[in-house]
Formats: C-alpha cells, structure tokens, sequence
C-alpha cells in the first residue's frame, strides 16, 4: 500500500504509518457486532418471551403455577409442570440404564464387527426428526400400548395407581414418556460410550491384574471415572426432554389436568405450547398465558443448562488435575 | 470353566467367592446384552416402520402435486408446496445464520481476549440450549403479531436454531489452524484482515461446510418454529417467503392428526423422504468431516 | 555385602554392583514355581517369542533382561494371562504354575491373576484415596476381615506406610511418581498373591525411588516370588538371584522375535556367560 520511495519522509522513518489497517477495523468491528448480536439475540429472546406474558404475569402471578385450570376461563399451569416433571423424570429413568447399558456393551463387550454398525444405528435414531417420532407413535406405539402392553401392564400391576385403567385411545403419559425415551436414549448413549472409551487402558488394567472380573473392574474403574461426564450427559438428555413439544404433543393426549394414572392422556409445557398453537383459547389473557408456559420453559432450559456447564467445568477440572 | 483346581491347596482363597462372582459378572453382561439389543431394536423398529410404510407410498404425485385440503378424495394430491416450502425456508435461514455463525467465530478466534470468548461462547452455549418451540413463540411475538406470518419469520426462527451449531464447528476448526500459519503470514507484513480471510478462513472451510450441513439436517425437521411463524398457508405451490409457506415436518404434523388413511399415507411418505434427507446429510457431513481431518493432517 | 567375585572369571564384567545377595541353595532344594516349556507367543500371524522353556523358582528374584523389543513384557504377561487382553494374541506350549497348566483356554484368567499379581512400568494408581486402592482389591476378593490392619500392614511391607499413614483419604494421584509405584505395589501385594511380575517398575521412576523398590524386593522375597523385567543391567545384577537373558533373532524374511538365550544364577550370567551373545550382551558391546 505505501510505496517505499527513498527519497521521502517514509524513507527516514520506514516503519511509521497507520499501525492498525483500515481492513483489520472493519473486520473486526463487523465481527464485534456479530458477536454482540448473539448477546443481544439471547436477551431480546428473553425479554420478548416475558413482555409477551405480561397480562398474564400480572393477572395470575404465581398463582398460575399452582391452578390446573380454568381461572378466569384460563389455562393455568399446574398440570402442564408436573406433567413436564413426570415425562421428563420418567424417560430419564428408562433412558439412562439402557444408554449405560448400551454404552458399556459398545465400549467393553461387543465384538469388533458389531460395534461400528450399532455406534452408526444408535447415533442415527439421534438425528430422526421429533415429528417423524411422534408420527410413530401415534399410528405405531399407540394402539400397540392401548391393545397389548397397557392392559398387560395393568392386570398385572393394577394395585399401584401409576398402572391405571386405559382410558381413551391410548395416547397417555406413559406413550410421551416411551416416545421421550428413544429419543434421549442415543445422546446419553453416545456420550457415555466415549467417555468409557477414554477410560486410560492402564487403569483397567491394574483392576485386572489384581484378579478382579470385567464387571467389577467396571464398577470399581470405568464408572468412577466417567461418572463427571455421564451425569453431564443425564442432564443434556433432561433438557432434550424437557423442550420436547412436537413428539410429546402428538402422543399425549392433549389434555388439561393431571391424574397420576400414567395410562392417562395429560400435557406438558412444551406440548401445549404445541397443541395450541393455532387456537390459544377464548379468555384475553389466553395468548398471553402461553408465553407464561414458554416463560416457564426458558427457565427451565437455561437452569438446567447452567448446570450441565458447571458439571462438565467441575469434571474436566478433576480429569485435568491429574496427568 | 475350571479354576486352579489341582493346584497346591494354600493357593485356593475360600474367601474369594470365585463362583459367585463369576456369576454376578456373567450376570452384567448379560444385562449389557441385554439393554443393547433393547435399543437397538427400538430403534431399528421405528426406522423399520417408516421405511416399510413410507416407501410404499412413494409416487410422482408426491413431487408434483400440492396439498389440497378441499379437495375430494378422488383428486390426487401430492406435497409438492410442502418441498419447496421447506427448501425455500431452509436455504434462507442458512443465508441468514451462516455468515453470522462465521462472523462470530472469527471475532471470538481471532481478536476476543480471553474472557470474551468465554462469556460469548456461554452466552451460545445457552441459546444452544433453549427449545425449539420457545424460539418458534420468540419469532411469535417479535414479527408475527405485528405482521403476520411469512416464511422469512420462519427462516429467522430456523436461522437461530442453527446458529450455534455452525458457530460451533467453525470454532473447532478455526481453533485447528496452527498459530504458526497465521504468525507466517503476520510476519510477512500481510494485515490481520487479509490474513483471516485469505489464509485461516480457506483452511477451515472444510469445518464450516460440515458444521452448515449438519445444521441443515437439523433443522429441516423442525417443526416447532414453523408452528407460529408459517403454519396457516394457502392452497397451491408457492416459494413467496413472504407469506407463509407450506414444510415438509410442518405437514407431516397435520397430516398425522387426520383420520384419513391417505393422508395418513401421504404423511408416512413425506416421513420416508424427510428421513432420507437428513441421513443422507448427515452421511454427507460426516464424509466432509472426515476428508478436511484428513487434508488437516496432511497439510502440515 | 558381596561385591561380584572376580577372581575366576574368563570375561571383563561390565557390571560391577554391590548387592546384598546371598548365595543361591543348591538346586535340589529350589522350588520350581513356573515350569515354562516351548512357549511361543504371536499377535496375528507375528511371532513375538519362540520356543521359550524355562523354570521359575520360589522366593527368588528372577530377572528377565534384554534389548528392547525381544519380547520381555510380552513373555511375563503370559504368566498371569494379561495378553488376553489383547485382541488377535495367540500363544502355544505350556505355562505349569505348581504342576498345573494355566495357559489353556478353559482356565479362567481371573483366578490366575489373583495369584500371580503383576506391578507395571509406570504407575498406575486408581482414582481413589490411598486407603481405597489398597481396600478395593481386598474388598472385591472378599478379604474384609480386619481391613486396616491388612491395608497398613501392605502399606509398611511397600516402605509407604510412613509417608502417608496421615493423608490415607486424600487421592493417590496426589503422590509422586515414586511414591505411586509404591502404592501399586502395597496394592498388588495386599491381596497376598504368591507370585509378583514387575514390568520395568521402576524405568519411570527416579534412582532414589528406584532404589527404594529394590529393596523391596530384597525384603519381601521371603513371602513373594518375584519376576522383574529390567532393560537396566546394573539393576538385574543388583537385584536378581537368577537372571534370564532374551534376545532377538530375525528369519530370512526379516521377521524379528524374541528368544531366550540363556538363564542362570545371575553371578554366572554376568561373570561367565555360556553364550556369546549373552557376553556381548552383558559386557555392553551391543544392545
């Protein structure tokens, strides 16, 4: 850009000049704003979310988490927060041991030619779309739980009240809990795996050595140290579950109340944000209620969030500590 | 299985419980068989079930016709708004997050100090985290109330979903260029600028391309955003972003609901290709990510 | 203290070492521990060994010695059956531990490995406190019954007693190198094992830390029988009662693998080997 003419000014003093270039500003202010943008994006999520619950924050207040129904020809919360909890708790508490199991299977027991072909199948139910799920689940899962599995399940069980009577068509809680299962299966599944699968080779081998079996190995070894990361990875299969709208929604039942007959049709935050999508209800506070359960929901995904940080920040900071 | 069963006596541990323990172990691996096979066969079963049903039903009409809700049963419909819809939704909600996703990681690379990047890249990390549906009602309450629904609102919507996921793969790749290429070419008086975008930026494209598709074969089906920002569409074949538009998931929702059974059909078809689409995607970024490792690793 | 004696040998020693050994019994009163006969060991098609046959005795220190890559670590994993862990590792012949055939594939590896423990080249501590690697083993095997004692009494036997009997709580991985090989060995030993292979325990390790476990050795080889891979000549001539040099042959088509060359009493086979490439070996011209 400067040219180097020997006989002027720039010739004595070479190096003086505009130090930073006009191309380095412009790229980096550009680049600023983008990154600012994302900040700013997060926080007009926010408060767009909230000033679109306002009429109803105000109206209902906390009141709104503690009433199923019907204030003032309104939804209210109640039902959607436990419903949200039992779904998610449920399919977390199905999913975990087989991910584990998976995991385990996957990273110590199968034989060579299996693993590849069942890592391929586990990571692709991962990227099956939410809808094509719940499209399953209402022609597939559904009927086969209302004609098989829930009866069967209530016969033998019937005496805990988790295992009620079939109610309906079979779209119920216990369907959205199956349906979030396979699909926050793979996430814990393959986190899990690559973390036993960086469990250092030495460590399991002086388990061995001492005479100890594989499982006890596993249990004495592999599981205290990937325990950091597989907790991390309950959690990010908890938030998957907890945001889940389309699938739950297609499967649930769509109903507002909650009854804990787990054969029973229900809703969750995520799913009646789904289901009234199109038709918010008659009460003017009506729209502005379901900003109120995505409020809820923002809450919750960014706690929740936080946490899986601070887990995987505190278990890296363990692993890091040593060797 | 025998132990060390003639072997000089003081060297059998009655205490060890051998047997026992053998069996608890044998007993875990069968579990672990177990609970694979599980999985596995729930996953094979639901990608079973799309396949058998969805191939089926698999025809030209599909491609070439639109959805008609008012017509009577004996006219042949097809989803073809619901395809271009999608691909017309899709390809400008990359438009939008691309070069934002890039933007950002190259300002948290390359010139953020430390505790920038980090609070930036928390900042993402939480928006990575916040559900479909709540940026579908965001998109809502920002553009849709005041007007109306389009299928630019619905790009916004997907575009955010798939910011965090370009942004991410770009910064693992960005973080890939060794310092020692970008010091080169500082020293040879190249400015920061020209030095970003003509020699980091080229070596991580393989990475921003592998990060772009996946996030395609993310958000292709997503419905969630679509249900407030473009779910009340018209009749006929349209790839006017400005008004809603028909998609591919969007119709599968709708299509589930019905009781009819050639919607029914219709909506396992378009399952069928929406599934296809996204692993052969995901098979495509994942041969992209393995091909730039590889050049990754043969340039030095 | 015996130095080498000299007087009578046909070699220049390369090695001379003080050592605290005594001299070896008479063979008759040996015991015979492994009785190792034509054992080869191949991963795939590879041979790593060939034709190895040997005799360990009881409450000895026997060395295993050799340039890298003739099969050291390859030939005492075969004793306790950790290279089953290894995916496409064949071996033939037979490993007799006390009259019985361990290396066929109906013995369970399990319980050889609880007999015959093994300490490995660099430490290898679990994720634990110092107590817990020493209980865990114990516990698992069903050896609860007075499990201070028993974890203070390994911890003693391995010199480590001292230095940690306050901090037996706080992570292993908070010890230092040398420290931590102690440990391994505290807890290799605590499950009472008749037979202890060392591979190369103490090449990561620092003289000082070194010479701690050799004296270990000294003084456990009353209860133990210990098998030490070394590539350090001076320690072997240090440390061993019988001594085993390995060495490696090629074939014509350049495949390489290990054999053993010759065992003896150690004085022997530093002072006046039988083979020539043993006193090559020994008197540093190569390897």
């Amino acid at each position: 850009m400067s040219t180097f003419d020997a006989t002027s000014d720039a010739a004595r003093r070479p190096f003086k000049g505009r130090r930073t270039h006009f191309g380095d500003l412009i790229l980096q202010v550009t680049a600023g704003l983008a990154a600012a943008g994302a900040i700013f994006l997060v926080g007009m999520i926010i408060y767009k979310v909230v000033e679109g619950a306002r009429l109803s924050l105000s109206t209902f207040g906390l009141g709104f988490l503690t009433h199923t129904s019907e204030i003032n020809g309104d939804i209210g919360g109640k039902a959607f927060l436990i419903g949200t909890a039992v779904t998610s708790i449920g399919a977390l508490a199905l999913a975990t041991p087989l991910a584990l199991g998976v995991a385990l299977f996957l990273s110590e027991l199968a034989p060579g030619w299996i693993r590849g072909p069942v890592t391929a199948l586990v990571e692709t139910l991962a990227a099956i779309p939410s809808v094509v799920i719940g499209l399953w689940g209402i022609i597939v899962l559904i009927p086969n739980l209302r004609l098989h599995v829930m009866p069967a399940l209530h016969s033998t069980l019937g005496f805990i009240p988790l295992f009620g009577p079939v109610t309906g068509t079979g779209a119920s809680i216990f369907a959205a809990i199956i349906v979030l299962t396979i699909m926050i299966l793979p996430i814990i599944a393959s986190i899990s795996r690559e973390l036993f699968l960086g469990v250092p080779a030495e460590l399991k081998e002086g388990a061995l050595a001492l005479g100890t079996t594989r499982w006890e190995m596993v249990r004495g070894v592999v599981f205290p140290f990937a325990r950091g990361g597989v907790a991390a990875a309950m959690i990010l299969g908890l938030a998957r579950a907890l945001g889940e709208a389309i699938a739950v929604s297609m499967v649930i039942g769509a109903f507002n109340g909650f009854s804990w007959n787990l054969f029973s049709a229900g809703d969750t935050l995520a799913g009646r944000l789904a289901n009234d999508y199109s038709s918010p209800g008659t009460a003017p506070t009506a729209t502005s209620s379901l900003f109120y359960l995505a409020v809820i929901l923002l809450v919750f995904s960014i706690v929740v969030n936080l946490i899986a940080q601070v887990i995987v920040r505190r278990a890296e900071r363990r692993q890091g500590l040593v060797r | 299985m025998s132990t060390i069963g003639t072997a000089p006596a003081s060297l059998l541990r009655p205490a060890d419980r051998l047997g026992r323990r053998r069996i608890v172990n044998r007993a875990a691996e069968g579990v672990a068989w177990l609970t694979a096979a599980v999985a596995v066969g729930l996953l094979g079963l639901v990608i079973y079930s799309v396949a058998r049903r969805g191939w089926s039903q698999l025809n030209l009409d599909l491609l070439t016709k639109a959805q008609n809700p008012y017509a009577g049963p004996g006219v042949a419909q097809g989803l073809a708004n619901a395809f271009v819809g999608s691909l017309v939704i899709v390809a400008i909600a990359t438009a939008m997050a691309l070069p934002f996703a890039m933007l950002i990681a190259v300002y948290l690379s390359e010139f953020a100090p430390r505790r920038v990047k980090t609070s930036v890249g928390l900042v993402l990390d939480v928006l990575a985290g916040i559900p479909a549906i709540v940026i579908g009602i965001f998109v809502f309450g920002l553009i849709v109330v005041n007007h109306g629904q389009s299928g630019l609102a619905a790009s916004f919507a997907l575009a955010i979903l798939m910011l965090p996921i370009v942004f991410r793969t770009t910064m693992e790749v960005l973080a890939l260029v060794p310092q020692s290429l970008r010091e080169a070419s500082l020293g040879l008086g190249v400015p920061r600028w020209r030095t970003t975008l003509s020699i980091v930026l080229p070596q991580s494209i393989g990475g921003v391309l592998t990060g772009t598709v996946l996030a395609v074969a993310r958000v292709a089906g997503e419905t969630a955003p679509l249900l407030f920002t473009s779910s009340i569409v018209g009749a006929g074949i349209s790839a006017n972003p400005q008004h809603a538009l028909e998609a591919v998931p969007l119709a599968i929702f709708e299509l589930s609901e019905s009781p009819y059974p050639t919607d029914q059909a219709r909506a396992w078809a378009a399952a069928f290709v929406l599934l296809m689409f996204i692993l052969l995607t995901s098979l495509v970024a994942r041969w992209f990510a393995a091909r730039s490792k590889r050049k990754l690793g043969r340039g030095r | 203290m015996m130095g080498i004696v000299t007087e009578s040998s046909s070699i220049e020693p390369a090695v001379r070492v003080e050592t605290k050994r005594q001299p070896l019994p008479p063979r008759e009163r040996l015991e015979t521990v492994f009785e190792i006969s034509d054992l080869d060991a191949l991963y795939g098609s590879k041979a790593a060994l060939k034709g190895v046959s040997m005799e360990i005795y009881k409450n000895l220190v026997t060395a295993i010695i050799g340039p890298s890559g003739c099969g050291k670590s390859t030939y005492v994993r075969c004793l306790n059956r950790m290279n089953d862990l290894v995916p496409g590792f064949r071996m033939t012949g037979t490993i007799r531990y006390h009259g019985y055939d361990i290396s066929t594939r109906d013995v369970d590896p399990v319980a050889v490995r609880r007999t015959i423990g093994m300490v490995f080249q660099r430490p290898n501590p679990f994720p634990k406190s110092i107590f817990d690697n020493v209980a865990w083993g114990l516990k698992v095997l069903g050896m609860k019954d007075g499990l201070h004692e028993r974890v203070e009494k390994a911890l003693t036997q391995a010199a480590l007693w001292d230095e940690v009997k306050d901090r037996l709580k706080t992570s292993a991985w908070g010890l230092s190198g040398g420290q931590q090989q102690r440990l391994c060995i505290a807890r290799a030993i605590a499950v009472e094992p008749d037979v202890v292979l060392m591979d190369e325990p103490a090449s990561a390790l620092d003289p000082i830390a070194t010479q701690k476990i050799e004296e270990l050795m000294h003084s456990l080889k009353g209860e133990y029988t210990f098998v030490i891979v070394t590539h350090n000549m001076q320690q072997a001539a240090r440390v061993a009662d019988m001594t085993a040099f390995f060495s490696i042959s090629r074939g014509e088509e350049g495949q390489r693998w290990g054999e053993l060359i010759e065992y003896d009493a150690t004085e022997k086979i530093f002072t006046a080997p039988s083979d020539q490439r043993t006193e090559d070996y020994v008197t540093g011209r190569f390897g």
